[in-house]
């Protein structure tokens, strides 16, 4: 043990010393604000931004246990602080690495483990907080998908292995200038803030584990039909959805990584709008079918239009974000009653809002990009879809992008649970999923002065 | 002495408490019950998928009052809390042994 120790710290020693020496690096940050006098506004405006985004764990905590049983909001809690604090841990020693170091052949980084060396740097740990937020949205929205019936070991093993592979080299295919980003079409496969590198990531990730989990008890009757397990509190999951919706202001606008976009004002009124489309698509929806004005529908609705935009929010108009909104929040009914049909339970919604959402807004750049703008800056390429005279190019791109996407996610998600399944079982046991995880997985009931019906 | 237990509907508690204090029993003991009658529930719905809810909340007052007040105060109840639709409830009425008011030890008519 201790020799394995020595071993890594003399690894680690060595790595940082190649980094000095490679790189200059600023950690005060003296030399970066001498050599661009405008940079403190883009710090603010990328760290405020982060927080908001950071702030979306609450609102992910809050929707989730709002549509699930009182007898799993602890657990419900300790997933959702959990899979942060092992993102960040992750995220730092090897995830942020892997995902934004130097690009080899493609396919992953290859420097900045432990932001060390020549990371310690202000310019690069503000790229780390960017990040690392998006990667933790990405390994929170999968406890959705499982919820009520995962073992609290299998998600630690789950949120550790999405910071360290599944998130940041699909992540680096796109953003650390990888393979995707790099495909000979349009102007290569583009994720402006990442339906697919965070949405359809996590939502086919959770896709995998309500598979091979299993319905909830209860979920589906003895003749297979799909039941209702209504939620112990919408009002947590219109908080929820509050939360998110603000969190997104930040998610969105802010991944133009600069202040200095003016572009922030155009993407901030499309990503409302889509959220707003979004929500009246499903209300309106559920209201033709059951003729009740559905609320756990709308605001699913509103999360799947916020998904289905995140990936054009930079490039298109805003009748292009209302059309995204509208066809995310149809989508997302759909979808719902879909995975239903099959026997799949999903209790919070999660594949609906987030894989088949994410998948939807990396299509809709290839439509709707009107050709106004590049890649995170005004000049070319710019980005041109399909509806303003740019030719499938571009939504061939997306097809690409979100067809390893998917085989990605879903692939390795499948293999995760699968392995864990084989290993130690990922289903709590019957008397457990029962009583709820609360008190068998951490003895502490969520609501211990309160009368709750446990069904 | 005789105790009457009605189960009315939530909305109607209010109402019931007054007439009861107007007809000189403000003491009573209220339980948050859930049952239902031959309507057998009724339908909910939660994200786009309709549910049935078999047992209903409604709430349960019991009361020991003197023989000779029970009728009226079946009466008030009755009158206050009856809307016409399904759903009402029942008003029971049961005979007592025997009361005690634990403070002073006071036992029997006195005790109530």
């Amino acid at each position: 043990m201790r020799k394995k120790l020595f071993g890594l710290l003399c690894v680690i020693f060595l790595i940082s010393l190649a980094g000095t020496l490679a790189f200059a690096q600023d950690p005060a940050g003296a030399k970066t604000l001498e050599a661009n006098p405008s940079a403190p506004v883009d710090y603010v405006w990328i760290l405020v931004c982060a927080f908001l985004v950071f702030f979306m764990q609450a609102g992910f905590a809050m929707v989730e246990t709002g549509f699930c049983r009182a007898k799993n909001a602890t657990n419900l809690m300790a997933k959702n602080t959990i899979d942060f604090v092992i993102a960040s841990l992750f995220f730092m020693a090897f995830g942020f690495a892997i995902m934004m170091g130097q690009d080899f052949k493609g396919l992953f980084g290859t420097t900045g483990w432990f932001l060390h060396g020549s990371e310690y740097d202000v310019g690069r740990y503000l790229m780390f907080f960017w990040q690392l937020v998006f990667a933790g949205t990405a390994a929170t929205i999968v406890s959705g998908a499982v919820a009520e019936r995962l073992k609290f070991p299998a998600y630690l093993i789950y949120s550790a292995v999405v910071s360290l592979i599944i998130y940041p080299l699909y992540g680096h295919w796109v953003w650390g200038g990888g393979w995707l980003s790099k495909l000979p079409f349009g102007a290569g496969h583009v994720d402006f803030a990442g339906s697919g590198v965070v949405h359809t990531v996590g939502g086919f990730v959770g896709l995998a584990g309500a598979v091979l989990l299993g319905p909830r008890f209860g979920k589906f009757g003895k003749d297979g039909r799909p039941k209702a397990i209504p939620g112990h509190s919408i009002t947590l999951a219109a908080l929820g959805t509050f939360i998110l919706w603000f969190g997104w202001f930040g998610f969105n606008p802010g991944s133009t990584f600069s202040a200095h976009q003016l572009r922030i004002a155009v993407i901030a009124v499309n990503t409302n709008l889509a959220a707003a489309a979004g929500a009246a698509a499903a209300l309106l929806l559920v209201f033709a079918k059951t003729k009740k004005w559905d609320v756990g529908m709308m605001l699913n609705g509103c999360l799947a239009g916020l998904v289905a935009v995140t990936a054009p929010c930079a490039w298109v108009e805003a009748w292009a974000a209302v059309v995204i909104g509208l066809i995310a929040g149809i989508l997302v009914v759909l979808s719902v009653y879909f995975w239903e049909a099959r026997g799949v339970d999903d209790p919070v919604g999660a594949v609906s809002v987030h894989a088949i959402n994410g998948v939807w807004g990396l299509i809709s750049v290839g439509l709707f990009a009107d050709g106004t703008y590049g890649l995170g800056n005004t000049g070319a390429p710019l980005v041109k879809g399909l509806f303003y005279g740019g030719g499938t190019s571009q939504l061939i791109a997306q097809l690409i992008g979100a067809g390893t996407c998917v085989l990605w996610a879903l692939g390795l998600g499948l293999v995760l649970f699968k392995v864990m399944d084989l290993w130690f079982g990922i289903r709590v046991s019957p008397e457990e999923e029962l009583k709820g995880l609360d008190i068998p997985e951490h003895g502490t009931p969520a609501y211990p002065n309160f009368y709750t019906m446990n069904g | 002495m005789k105790k009457i237990e009605a189960v009315i509907r939530v909305e109607k508690l209010d109402d019931v408490m007054d007439t009861l204090e107007k007809l000189g029993y403000p003491g009573m003991t209220v339980t948050r019950v859930e049952g239902h009658g031959r309507q057998k529930g009724l339908v909910e719905q939660f994200r786009g998928r309709e549910f049935k809810v078999e047992l209903l909340p409604k709430v349960k007052i019991e009361i020991i009052a003197h023989e000779k007040d029970v009728d009226k105060i079946v009466e008030g109840i009755y009158r206050t809390s009856r809307t016409g639709e399904i759903g009402d409830g029942k008003i029971f009425v049961y005979p007592v042994d025997n009361a005690m008011r634990i403070r002073t030890g006071e036992k029997g008519d006195s005790a109530l």
